[in-house]
């Protein structure tokens, strides 16, 4: 129904907005608060606009009563005073008064905002271009930790299919915490600014590359809350979204158990040696997760902003200078260092993938978990 | 200056002075310089118009349809630095070019080489940052606040705007330099400091905003280009360096310069206002002090564009509470405003009805900027849209709307002829009327949780995207109307009186036929 009515919408302006309105959500009020912090500033926010509203009524009354009564053309003559010190000093003392008067509750809210005291699990997270790395570091699940990368097909954003429900707002791996339970969130980042929000949970921290800083929550309810990064960031500065996925707390303990096991699973035998058709298969999933967004799926890569991997020398060149690059990342570029964020079969396999892809014929056409380990020493 | 002068008895002839394009390369004359940032603005002003259609189309609907995420970031960085640079700032020197010697009675400016000069490093600069679209990897795209570290991942574009700021920089230090010197050398005889006009008074305020402040940005770009090439940490923690430093000189760049584009603003309403209610100024007195204590304040709250930043709890509590503070005296300036025209005897011609229009959107930009001066709800506003709808209310509805009714204010004594009214207010309205569907439901998508700067959005922003799209593109036609109307009025239109408005009362109109003679007040006119 929805998507019917997106597809009509591109038909004309009329029809857009008609269609628009009939499956319109019109959001136009903070999303519905997920704890009792985003609850008090929505109703702050409420307060505000009382007393703006009386304020506008108060001044605009005043303008459009002299715009109707004090016209040339009914026969105003214009009164030459252009002083009154009364009103000068009253309308000075007064919106100080209102101001003093809204100073009170924008402070208990402030600190109420800034309050990460006593957290019962702290989980950091990392901007990178363009994902979320998240590490559980103290409390129930520590030790956890998982990348979370958009979800929505490229499909979808070029409109060669559907658009889904969350569209731009999923990822493949939500964090998940538990219900009253609170939250402190260390948010740094690893390459440029970048900025954590969820509307709903009323945090955003901007996460800066070499700093910690916090925020921190108490969800009052379960479910699921979206948000994304606030802050430019490059190319796909709009596409890495948070998911924020608020469980109970018998939940929670079982997904720390899954977790746990998932990670004992994953530790792969480095010294495992591979087949090549196995590391490229593998490499393929690798590269559409990591790489795709800037060397593009075809490998010619962005003309002036990413260097293309079809045919280049380092692609052709020696391993050493392959797994380097993705290890160590390229300072001064969107590069980054991925040693830390891929397991060390998996920077094998997108290696060995990026080696024999496209028109690549290196000689060093493949490598080993172990030759990766070598280098991140 | 005065020795060629003295040979003269008139100067409205065009004999004495090159004629074609070598008339406007070399011209020193203040009208002369006046006019050409007048026309350097608008065609800024349909440059970076351009851009925002473009920012506007993409965000019609979700998805990326017409342009890739690199290039829209380039689109909004280049629409911000050229509005902000290129269409409110020269355009409101034009005015005080033209303005200033004509209202305190002073021959030309004060430096009328330097005057040339400041006008002829504009159009280099403004074509570097139309070239860096062109050059490997594009424009910037780090938004206009340019911050680093993002900037020193960008190609050979970001060098290109940094030496576009640089010299947009010392344009704008010449012109204020030589704004300052005339206006406190100059007056004719009789006329005090606080006898001049208050479009004077605001713009003496704002020059030496712009002296104090664009070297600060001026060194933040520095850096950032050394940091690029030179090896510098300036902006890196991994070299002891600090991102958030750049925040901190940005926005004590960024913020007095809201109030470089606001101040003049100011002025030009302020001269508006009391003639076209046909009653002087009221708190001709109060509004000096408040527009003086508006520009210290601006220097004593800049971290509030940056709330999110983490900084100390005590530093938020002291920007928000200075933050606040501001809402005083600009409270004064919109009640003195409101008091002129009470019991006046008005009149709405197309200036008037700007000034209006700014009156009335500007304090609801100032009703947003309240929302957002308190920290905690800022952490939910800060970066979405709800900000651009802010300061697009304070940016395009204060200082444009303004600059709308300074030029129809004043085209009669500039031109000599009288503008077509009807079309005047045609403009008017279209321009109130999309402008709020512009920007008004930018303020839903910002309390909803709308990021900005990003090219594709959750399907649930849709409507209110839609229909800001359609304001936005009708906003950008009717600007067409002011061009028409300029055009028409220079070719054909009706011979304008020397006093062309009743309740005008300044120089200009008093002592000066319409249009001035190219050289006007040879001999001051001496002030009561």
């Amino acid at each position: 129904m929805k998507r019917t009515s997106r597809a009509l919408s591109c038909a004309g302006l009329i029809g857009a907005l008609y269609a628009g309105a009939a499956a319109a959500e019109f959001q136009w009020n903070f999303q519905t608060p997920g704890t009792k912090v985003a609850q008090d500033v929505s109703d702050l926010h409420l307060l505000m606009m009382a007393i703006i509203l009386v304020i506008f009524v108060a001044v605009f009354g005043v303008m459009f009563y002299s715009i109707y009564a004090h016209r040339k053309s009914v026969g105003h003559k214009a009164s030459q005073f252009h002083e009154n010190t009364t009103v000068e000093v009253l309308w000075t003392v007064v919106p100080t008064l209102i101001l003093i008067v809204m100073a009170w509750p924008a402070t208990t809210h402030l600190l109420a905002v800034r309050d990460t005291s006593q957290p019962d699990i702290t989980i950091k997270a990392t901007g990178i271009q363009w994902k979320w790395g998240y590490d559980y570091i103290k409390g129930e699940g520590e030790g956890i930790n998982f990348v979370a990368n958009l979800t929505t097909p490229q499909d979808q954003i070029y409109g060669k299919a559907p658009r889904g429900e969350h569209y731009l707002l999923e990822t493949d791996n939500h964090v998940v915490v538990p219900v009253g339970k609170k939250i402190r969130v260390l948010v740094t980042a690893a390459d440029v600014i970048h900025a954590w929000y969820v509307p709903a949970l009323a945090v955003k921290q901007d996460a800066i590359p070499g700093f910690i800083r916090d925020t921190a929550f108490r969800a009052n309810k379960e479910g699921i809350f979206r948000g994304q990064c606030a802050e430019l960031c490059g190319k796909d500065h709009g596409f890495m979204p948070v998911v924020v996925e608020v469980v109970s707390q018998e939940k929670y303990t079982a997904w720390v158990g899954e977790q746990k096991k998932k990670i004992a699973a994953a530790a792969e035998d480095p010294n495992k040696k591979w087949e090549l058709a196995e590391l490229r298969a593998r490499g393929e999933k690798v590269y559409a997760a990591n790489c795709v967004a800037c060397h593009q799926a075809n490998g010619k890569g962005v003309p002036g902003a990413f260097p293309a991997l079809d045919g280049s020398k380092v692609a052709n060149g020696p391993l050493a200078d392959k797994l380097a690059i993705i290890v160590s990342g390229k300072a001064g570029t969107a590069m980054q260092a991925f040693g830390k964020q891929l397991s060390a079969t998996d920077i094998a396999a997108v290696v060995t993938y990026i080696s024999n892809a496209w028109s690549n014929k290196a000689t060093a056409n493949i490598a080993q978990p172990a030759d990766v380990l070598a280098v991140r020493k | 200056m005065s020795a060629v002068a003295d040979t003269h008895a008139h100067h409205d002839d065009h004999g004495h002075h090159p004629a074609g394009i070598m008339r406007w390369i070399t011209t020193t004359n203040h009208k002369d310089i006046g006019t050409m940032y007048l026309w350097f603005s608008f065609s800024m002003f349909m440059v970076g118009g351009v851009m925002a259609l473009v920012i506007r189309t993409e965000l019609f609907q979700p998805g990326l349809q017409i342009v890739n995420p690199d290039f829209f970031n380039q689109m909004t960085t280049l629409h911000g630095l050229i509005m902000v640079f290129g269409a409110i700032m020269p355009a409101f020197v034009g005015f005080a070019n033209w303005q200033i010697p004509m209202m305190i009675g002073a021959p030309d400016m004060a430096f009328p080489r330097l005057n040339n000069w400041s006008f002829w490093l504009l159009p280099p600069a403004a074509s570097l940052l139309v070239i860096s679209l062109f050059v490997p990897g594009g424009a910037a795209g780090a938004g206009w606040t340019l911050y680093a570290p993002l900037t020193v991942q960008m190609g050979p574009g970001m060098d290109l705007t940094i030496f576009a700021v640089h010299i947009l920089g010392m344009s704008s230090i010449l012109g204020s330099i030589n704004i300052i010197t005339t206006l406190l050398n100059m007056r004719a005889p009789g006329m005090t400091m606080m006898k001049m006009p208050m479009f004077c008074w605001t713009w003496l305020i704002t020059a030496y905003l712009l002296v104090a402040v664009m070297p600060v940005f001026a060194g933040a770009v520095t850096m950032t280009l050394t940091d690029r090439h030179f090896g510098t940490t300036f902006f890196n923690a991994a070299g002891g360096g600090d991102p958030v430093l750049y925040q901190h000189i940005f926005w004590f760049f960024g913020h007095p310069e809201v109030y470089i584009i606001a101040i003049p603003a100011f002025g030009v309403v302020s001269q508006v206002i009391p003639a076209f209610s046909r009653k002087p100024l009221f708190g001709y007195a109060s509004m000096v002090y408040a527009t003086a204590s508006i520009a210290i304040l601006s220097f004593i709250v800049w971290a509030h564009h940056m709330y999110t930043v983490g900084m100390p709890l005590v530093a938020q509590l002291y920007f928000m509470y200075a933050t606040m503070l501001i809402a005083v005296p600009t409270g004064v300036k919109v009640f003195n405003w409101l008091a002129t025209m009470w019991k006046g005897s008005l009149t709405f011609e197309t200036p008037m009805l700007f000034a209006i229009g700014f009156l009335f959107l500007f304090t609801m930009g100032g009703f947003s900027g309240l929302v957002l001066a308190l920290t905690a709800v800022d952490v939910q506003m800060h970066d979405t849209y709800y900000v651009v709808a802010h300061f697009h209310y304070v940016m395009v509805a204060g200082a444009l709307f303004s600059a709308f009714a300074g030029v129809y204010f004043w085209l009669p004594k500039w031109t000599g002829k009288m503008y077509d009214e009807r079309l005047g207010k045609i403009h008017f309205w279209l321009s109130m009327i999309f402008f709020n569907v512009t920007f008004f439901v930018q303020h839903f998508l910002g309390i909803a949780g709308m990021p900005r700067r990003i090219p594709d959005y959750s399907p649930v922003f849709t409507e209110f995207n839609m229909i800001s799209s359609i304001g936005a593109f009708g906003f950008g036609l009717s600007q067409l109307l002011l061009l028409y109307n300029v055009i028409k009025t220079i070719r054909s239109g009706e011979k304008a009186p020397a006093r062309a408005w009743e309740g005008a009362d300044t120089l200009e109109w008093t002592h000066l036929p319409s249009p001035p003679p190219y050289h006007s007040f040879e001999t001051p006119p001496t002030v009561r």
